[in-house]
């Protein structure tokens, strides 16, 4: 009987021990592969490329002006800088409102919501245009 | 008389101006030139990139921009003797769009000369443009100096002719400044002969002033800031003693000095661009000499770009930047120093934060 008890006890043990360990595996976050790396970087090229194409689009306004004919290569929208205070607003904006202000302005058009795909899309864009520059918010 | 001013009773006479009063020289120091005589001005304007929407609705922005550039240059007093439209006239280079940009042009109270911009040219190869302006290349002589006007945004045979299944995807691919489909600009052979042949009759101490839409030297290739071919076009005018290029595409300030050939380039009336160095990623060489325009406040619609005066002092450029909402610029050669410089920002010390690009 004690015995029966005995093994149970280190069955119970080493199954204890066993879900102990497969928790740990599946909380280890850090564990992932180069295949893992290739297929998120993939899915943020793709999201940057749809990007790209609503930035050169001239039928994210109403006009037909694209944003990419002031901003090539999302050149001068310095992303890098905000959120910031935007003098003209007089607060401190992160960039999608500067992004709103030229849908609304420019492109006489209307503003995205934040979670709108074609906003992250478009912060997606102009992020990778803007890689390798330190980050420096708040700066004019 | 090289001293320039609006009039005010045009001023008075023209409804609506009263914001543009504040932005413009009123009247300008007067130059003393060893012989006044051959003393005279021009105005230029380009890049208006006229935009249709849809039938025979055009983007306003970019209308606005020339209609203020063609009244303010009617105001002019004393009057220039011509104006020169830099190219870039249309978006899309459709007849609409050209027809409604030479439209806005004719109302202007002087002799143009036009140049072809890229965004005339890649739809019909400059067809219809010539229907209005002429030649794509031609010179002319103006008071002792030798004007040429060259057509600079031709590109490799096989781009233009074999590449594209339409004229109009044609058309929108070279449009995208940035688009790593386009392909770099050049004179191109036939027009080297031809400007070669031209300036076999020219003396060597004649001024030349030459006209080109992109730039004929080399800044950067990425968005087309550039000509293929500029080295052997430089080489055919460094012989003379004056000469000077003049060109657009650009929507900045830009000079510089290669030998005895001075480069200006003009302001769009559309819309600005950046300057290459604020693409992290762009292999850039901008002329050192250039002190920028101010950063764009994108808040104030026709902010960063504007219209030029040119004066010839001798054969010289002294080019009057009429910036709307910033302080006007002037960037003259400088016999001292062999180079144009800007009037008031050139010494480092006395350069403004919002002259700095990043
Ligand atoms: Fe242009
Ligand atoms: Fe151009």
């Amino acid at each position: 009987m004690k015995k029966r008890v005995l093994t149970i006890s280190v069955g119970l043990a080493a199954v204890l021990c066993a879900l102990v360990f497969v928790n740990l595996r599946v909380s280890r976050a850090d564990e992932f592969t180069k295949e893992d790396l290739d297929r998120w970087n993939a899915e943020y090229m793709s999201v940057v490329k749809q990007g790209r194409e609503l930035w050169t689009s001239g039928t994210l306004g109403t006009n037909g002006v694209a944003c990419a004919q002031c901003h090539p290569n999302g050149a001068n929208t310095h992303p890098e800088t905000y959120p910031k205070f935007q003098q003209q607003l007089g607060r401190v904006v992160p960039l999608r409102d500067m992004i709103n202000w030229c849908l609304q302005n420019p492109l006489e058009g209307k503003v995205l919501e934040a979670n709108d795909p074609r906003m992250v899309a478009i912060e997606a864009y102009l992020a990778y245009e803007r890689r390798g520059v330190a980050i420096d918010p708040g700066k004019h | 008389m090289c001293d320039f001013h609006l009039s005010r009773r045009g001023f008075l006479k023209s409804a609506g101006t009263a914001a543009v009063i504040s932005t413009l020289p009123v009247s300008m120091v007067e130059l003393a030139f060893a012989d006044p005589e051959k003393n005279f001005t021009f105005a230029y304007i380009s890049d208006s990139h006229i935009q249709e929407m849809e039938g025979a609705k055009f983007v306003r922005n970019w209308d606005r921009g020339l209609i203020r550039a063609v009244a303010e240059t009617n105001l002019l007093n004393p009057k220039p003797d011509f104006v020169v439209f830099g190219g870039d006239l249309a978006q899309l280079g459709k007849k609409s769009e050209l027809d409604h940009g030479a439209e806005m042009l004719a109302k202007l109270n002087y002799d143009v000369h036009c140049v072809m911009g890229e965004h005339d040219y890649y739809l019909d190869l400059g067809k219809y443009w010539s229907e209005l302006y002429g030649a794509h290349y031609y010179s002319w002589d103006h008071k002792g100096v030798h004007f040429i006007t060259l057509n600079s945004v031709l590109t490799y045979d096989e781009w233009t002719h074999n590449r594209w299944p339409t004229e109009m995807q044609r058309m929108i691919e070279m449009a995208g400044l940035d688009n790593p489909n386009g392909s770099p600009f050049m004179v191109g052979e036939k027009q080297r002969a031809w400007l070669a042949k031209d300036l076999e009759k020219v003396k060597k101490n004649t001024p030349i002033v030459l006209f080109s839409h992109s730039p004929i030297q080399k800044i950067y290739k990425g968005w087309n800031f550039w000509t293929e071919d500029a080295e052997q076009v430089q080489e055919l005018l460094q012989p003379f003693d004056t000469v000077t290029v003049v060109y657009g595409h650009v929507h900045q300030i830009q000079y510089n000095q290669i030998g005895n050939i001075s480069f200006h380039a003009v302001m769009a009336t559309a819309w600005p661009w950046p300057y290459p160095e604020s693409y992290a990623h762009a292999e850039q060489h901008m002329p050192k000499l250039t002190v920028p325009m101010n950063r764009a406040d994108p808040f104030f619609e026709r902010d960063a770009t504007g219209w030029q005066l040119i004066d010839l002092n001798s054969g010289r450029v002294a080019m009057r930047y009429n910036l709307y909402n910033n302080t006007n610029r002037t960037v003259r050669y400088n016999p001292a120093t062999n180079q144009p410089e800007d009037d008031a920002y050139q010494q480092p010390e006395s350069r403004v934060a919002p002259q700095i690009h990043y």
